[in-house]
């Protein structure tokens, strides 16, 4: 087990410094930079600034300095936004987009996983038609547009919730409703299809023959088994979402994460573009290992090690 | 007696208002308000900073020698005088005897410090150029002079400060009120340059407030600051500056009474706001218009670009796209900029009437070119950046052309850094472009069509109109460089490498118990004297 965990914490390294070097790349090919702007500087100025942020060293030595700086943990200065490092923008953003992410996944599972099991089990019925209409909406309307239709309803006519902002429970239901609407309904559509697959299997007509209750053996047998598909989803979906959704925070005005990946792009904003994305990438690396190991805990039959021949 | 009589009328009738406004006025018990500045600030550095957002949060927490009145005219602030030689190059300012918000005494030697360490080159100010009026500002700013005390502003003692200009600058009693010029605090900055502000406990200002909280990306607290000179004018106890981004955000919270002003609603939505009465306009000194690189055929010919020009129905773009109640532009600087006579405007002078729109002209121009009712003209490219509403700009241009002049034109769209870079290459045909002010003179518009400028992205160069520009940086007597100024854009007009098309104008939605709060034409805000009626 130790081998297999050194092994995977050398391939985050290795995942980090590929996506770092290859975003260091993209990012110089486009034009413009993080000092261009509409109001063109004199060159004096752009001069000054350039010599202040190393911005006239050559690609090569800016690569070297900022490969040495991220080892000591160190994501350099934003250029966009003065005084502040990147370290301050992820620490600042990341609790925030965090804590919303958190909830919303939550809400996904505890909506759609019994949603899902629901609809398996009482198959071509009603329920089972009402819940999968709903899941197709849920799938297919675009975030953006669930969040309107929340603020307008619940915030603008109705007055219950407030508009935007972050800060107290209250704020956290619409947008968390907003971030959890693909999630439920793909958890739904996910756990019906493994559900109804789980239930035609040879152990569980043994469970029913032997006696056991048809709760007991959803619960014991069906579900267990069927959530698998849901954990393999929940590795890219966690890192997904607890690190912000620009859209959501940006309607909800909510001071997480998500906004730093388009606008740091938009600003030429340089040392943002190459932190957010390193943290992303990190993150999603380390969140796939915790999901590997969960499998081994839900089903023993998964064998992270190899076993000696 | 006759005379008399009715001016004594009209004073009656001047008093009945008066006092029927006063007496409607009751004060809200709670004096708190709050408004949009629609973006998480880049700095709070006055020094540093270069948009709109950070100039209003500056100028509310820091005060300069002058500061602006409701008519836009330097009004004395923290100097109580000054005397200016007749040279029209030395300022001597007398100041107050004033506190920093800390008690700290504010003296001459705070200004001498501060402005210099603006115009230092490790500093990196990106605005430094609003202080290279100042004698030997640009060669110190450049790093060619290496000794600040030649720079021309000096604390001749703790309460006079002596400032010599390059050139007589007929406007630098109003750049006084400019961010760059504001004094700071020499302690707080010389601990952390560069991120001094960042802890709001060290966010010493001497204007009329101080913030108290800083959420970034979200909201700003500002109260009071006890210490300002005329703290009994400030009559705000809590104001909230939201920094949202998302406009139809600012508008629910508008609407659901979160928020009391904010800026550039949806476009959509605004012949509804205007007929709720939420809507107020204020002058914005800024122009819209098209550039033509006159490097590239067919737009090297001045004929075509003339042709171009007149051949767009401004006044139906601007009622059935932009919706915004903006003004046409057929000329190129906007109203609301001083003329030479005292108190005159600029395009009032010069005449918002350079441009005729005018079809059969138009066609006869692009026959002259070689290409009667568009025949033979090869497809133009209009370039711009992505955005919705320019989007619809180009779209109505491109129908106007087609429709008009019978030329094909194509559009393309660039994100925002690789448009800018187009534009500097003169990688182009046709471009949108915009500009702002930056301070309130026409210069602010004209001096980038010289041929070095760095914002003059067309490729057009004119000796005489050069000559002109640096040419009144000389001259002291306002009338005669009101003159020279009015035949450069003569020039520019008649060789026309811009094309004109709107003139800006700030789309405030407020509500309307908001009084005393002054919104100048370069998009500031002076909550200093700002008030909130009673209302339900």
């Amino acid at each position: 087990m130790g081998g297999y965990v050194l092994r995977r914490l050398i391939s985050v390294f290795l995942v980090v410094f590929v996506v770092a070097s290859g975003t260091f790349v993209l990012m110089h090919t486009i034009p413009g930079g993080p000092f261009k702007k509409e109001k063109a500087l004199p060159p004096a100025i752009q001069r000054n600034i350039e010599e202040r942020y190393k911005l006239n060293d050559p690609l090569w030595k800016q690569y070297a300095d900022y490969l040495k700086n991220l080892l000591r943990g160190d994501l350099g200065p934003s250029f966009k936004y003065l005084g502040r490092s990147v370290n301050d923008i992820i620490r600042d953003g990341f609790p925030v987009s965090a804590a919303l992410g958190a909830w919303a996944i939550l809400f996904a599972l505890v909506v759609g996983v019994p949603a899902g099991i629901i609809s398996a089990l009482n198959q071509n019925k009603w329920q089972d038609n009402a819940v999968m209409a709903i899941a197709i909406i849920g799938v297919s309307v675009p975030n953006f547009v669930i969040a309107t239709l929340l603020m307008y309803v619940f915030a603008v006519k109705l007055r219950w919730l407030p508009v935007a902002m972050w800060g107290t429970p209250r704020h956290v239901i619409l947008p968390m409703i907003a971030l959890a609407g693909f999630p439920a309904a793909f958890f739904a559509r996910l756990m019906r299809s493994s559900t109804l697959d789980v239930l035609s299997q040879d152990y569980i007509r043994t469970a029913r023959a032997k006696g056991l209750s048809w709760y007991a053996v959803v619960v014991k047998h069906v579900v267990k088994n069927a959530i698998l598909p849901v954990v393999t989803y929940l590795g890219p979906l966690v890192a997904g979402i607890l690190t912000g959704s620009f859209v959501v925070e940006n309607i909800f005005a909510i001071p997480g994460l998500g906004r730093y990946y388009v606008t740091s792009i938009y600003n030429r904003d340089y040392t943002t573009i190459m932190g957010v994305t390193i943290f992303y990438s990190a993150f999603l690396v380390l969140v796939n290992f915790l999901v590997d190991i969960t499998y081994g805990w839900i089903d023993p039959r998964i064998k992270l090690v190899k076993a000696k021949e | 007696m006759r005379r008399l009589m009715s001016v004594l009328a009209c004073f009656v009738v001047l008093l009945m208002i008066t006092t029927a406004s006063f007496a409607a006025e009751t004060l809200a018990k709670k004096q708190e308000l709050s408004f949009n500045v629609g973006t998480e600030p880049e700095t709070l550095d006055p020094a540093k900073s270069t948009g709109v957002p950070e100039a209003i949060i500056e100028l509310n927490c820091f005060e300069g020698l002058t500061r602006m009145d409701e008519k836009n005219v330097p009004q004395p602030a923290i100097a109580e005088s000054w005397t200016v030689s007749k040279d029209g190059k030395t300022y001597v300012f007398k100041l107050r005897k004033t506190k920093w918000s800390n008690g700290e005494p504010l003296t001459a030697h705070d200004f001498e410090w501060s402005w210099k360490r603006a115009l230092a080159p490790e500093t990196a100010a990106e605005y430094a150029t609003q202080l290279w009026y100042i004698k030997n500002g640009q060669a110190y700013n450049e790093g060619e002079l290496k000794d600040a005390s030649k720079v021309g502003v000096r604390a001749v003692d703790d309460y006079t400060l002596e400032v010599v200009l390059e050139n007589p600058t007929t406007y630098f009693l109003q750049l006084c009120n400019f961010p760059t010029l504001m004094p700071v605090n020499r302690k707080v900055v010389e601990k952390n340059p560069e991120g001094w502000f960042q802890d709001i406990k060290n966010y010493i200002g001497n204007g009329p407030y101080k913030i108290v909280k800083w959420d970034h990306s979200a909201v700003m607290e500002l109260v009071p600051n006890e210490n300002y000179w005329r703290r009994d004018e400030v009559k705000l106890s809590k104001l909230t500056l939201y920094l949202i981004d998302n406009r139809q955000t600012a508008l629910s919270m508008f609407e659901t009474g979160q928020l009391d002003w904010f800026d550039d609603p949806p476009i959509s939505e605004i012949p509804r706001l205007e007929k709720e009465g939420s809507l107020f306009r204020s002058p914005y000194i800024g122009t819209y218009y098209y550039m033509f690189n006159v490097t590239k055929k067919p737009v090297d010919d001045v004929r075509v670009r003339k042709a171009l020009t007149m051949a767009i129905d401004r006044q139906m773009l601007i009622d059935r796209v932009t919706r915004g109640g903006q003004e046409p532009a057929l000329a190129y600087v906007p109203f609301g900029l001083a003329d030479g006579k005292p108190g005159a405007d600029f395009r009032t002078v010069g005449g918002n009437d350079y441009i005729k729109e005018n079809l059969a002209v138009a066609k006869k121009l692009l026959a002259d070119a070689g290409y009667p009712n568009g025949k033979g003209f090869p497809t133009l490219t209009i370039l711009y950046n992505t955005s919705e509403n320019h989007k619809k700009i180009a779209e109505a241009i491109q129908e106007m052309w087609k429709k008009n002049l019978g030329i094909n034109v194509q559009l393309t769209n660039q994100e925002w850094g690789v448009y800018l870079a187009s534009r500097d290459e003169l990688n182009y045909e046709v471009a949108r472009a915009g500009w702002i002010g930056d301070y309130m003179d026409p210069m602010t518009f004209l001096d980038m069509w010289t041929t070095t400028n760095g914002n003059n992205d067309t490729g057009w160069s004119n000796k005489t109109y050069d000559n002109l520009i640096f040419g009144s940086f000389k001259v002291a007597d306002s009338i005669a460089r009101a003159k020279m100024l009015h035949q450069a854009e003569d020039i520019l007009m008649n060789e026309m490498p811009i094309m004109p098309i709107y003139f800006y104008v700030n789309q405030n939605v407020m509500k309307p118990w908001v009084k005393g709060a002054v919104r100048s034409p370069l998009g500031f805000i002076d909550f200093r004297g700002a008030y909130v009626l009673e209302h339900k």
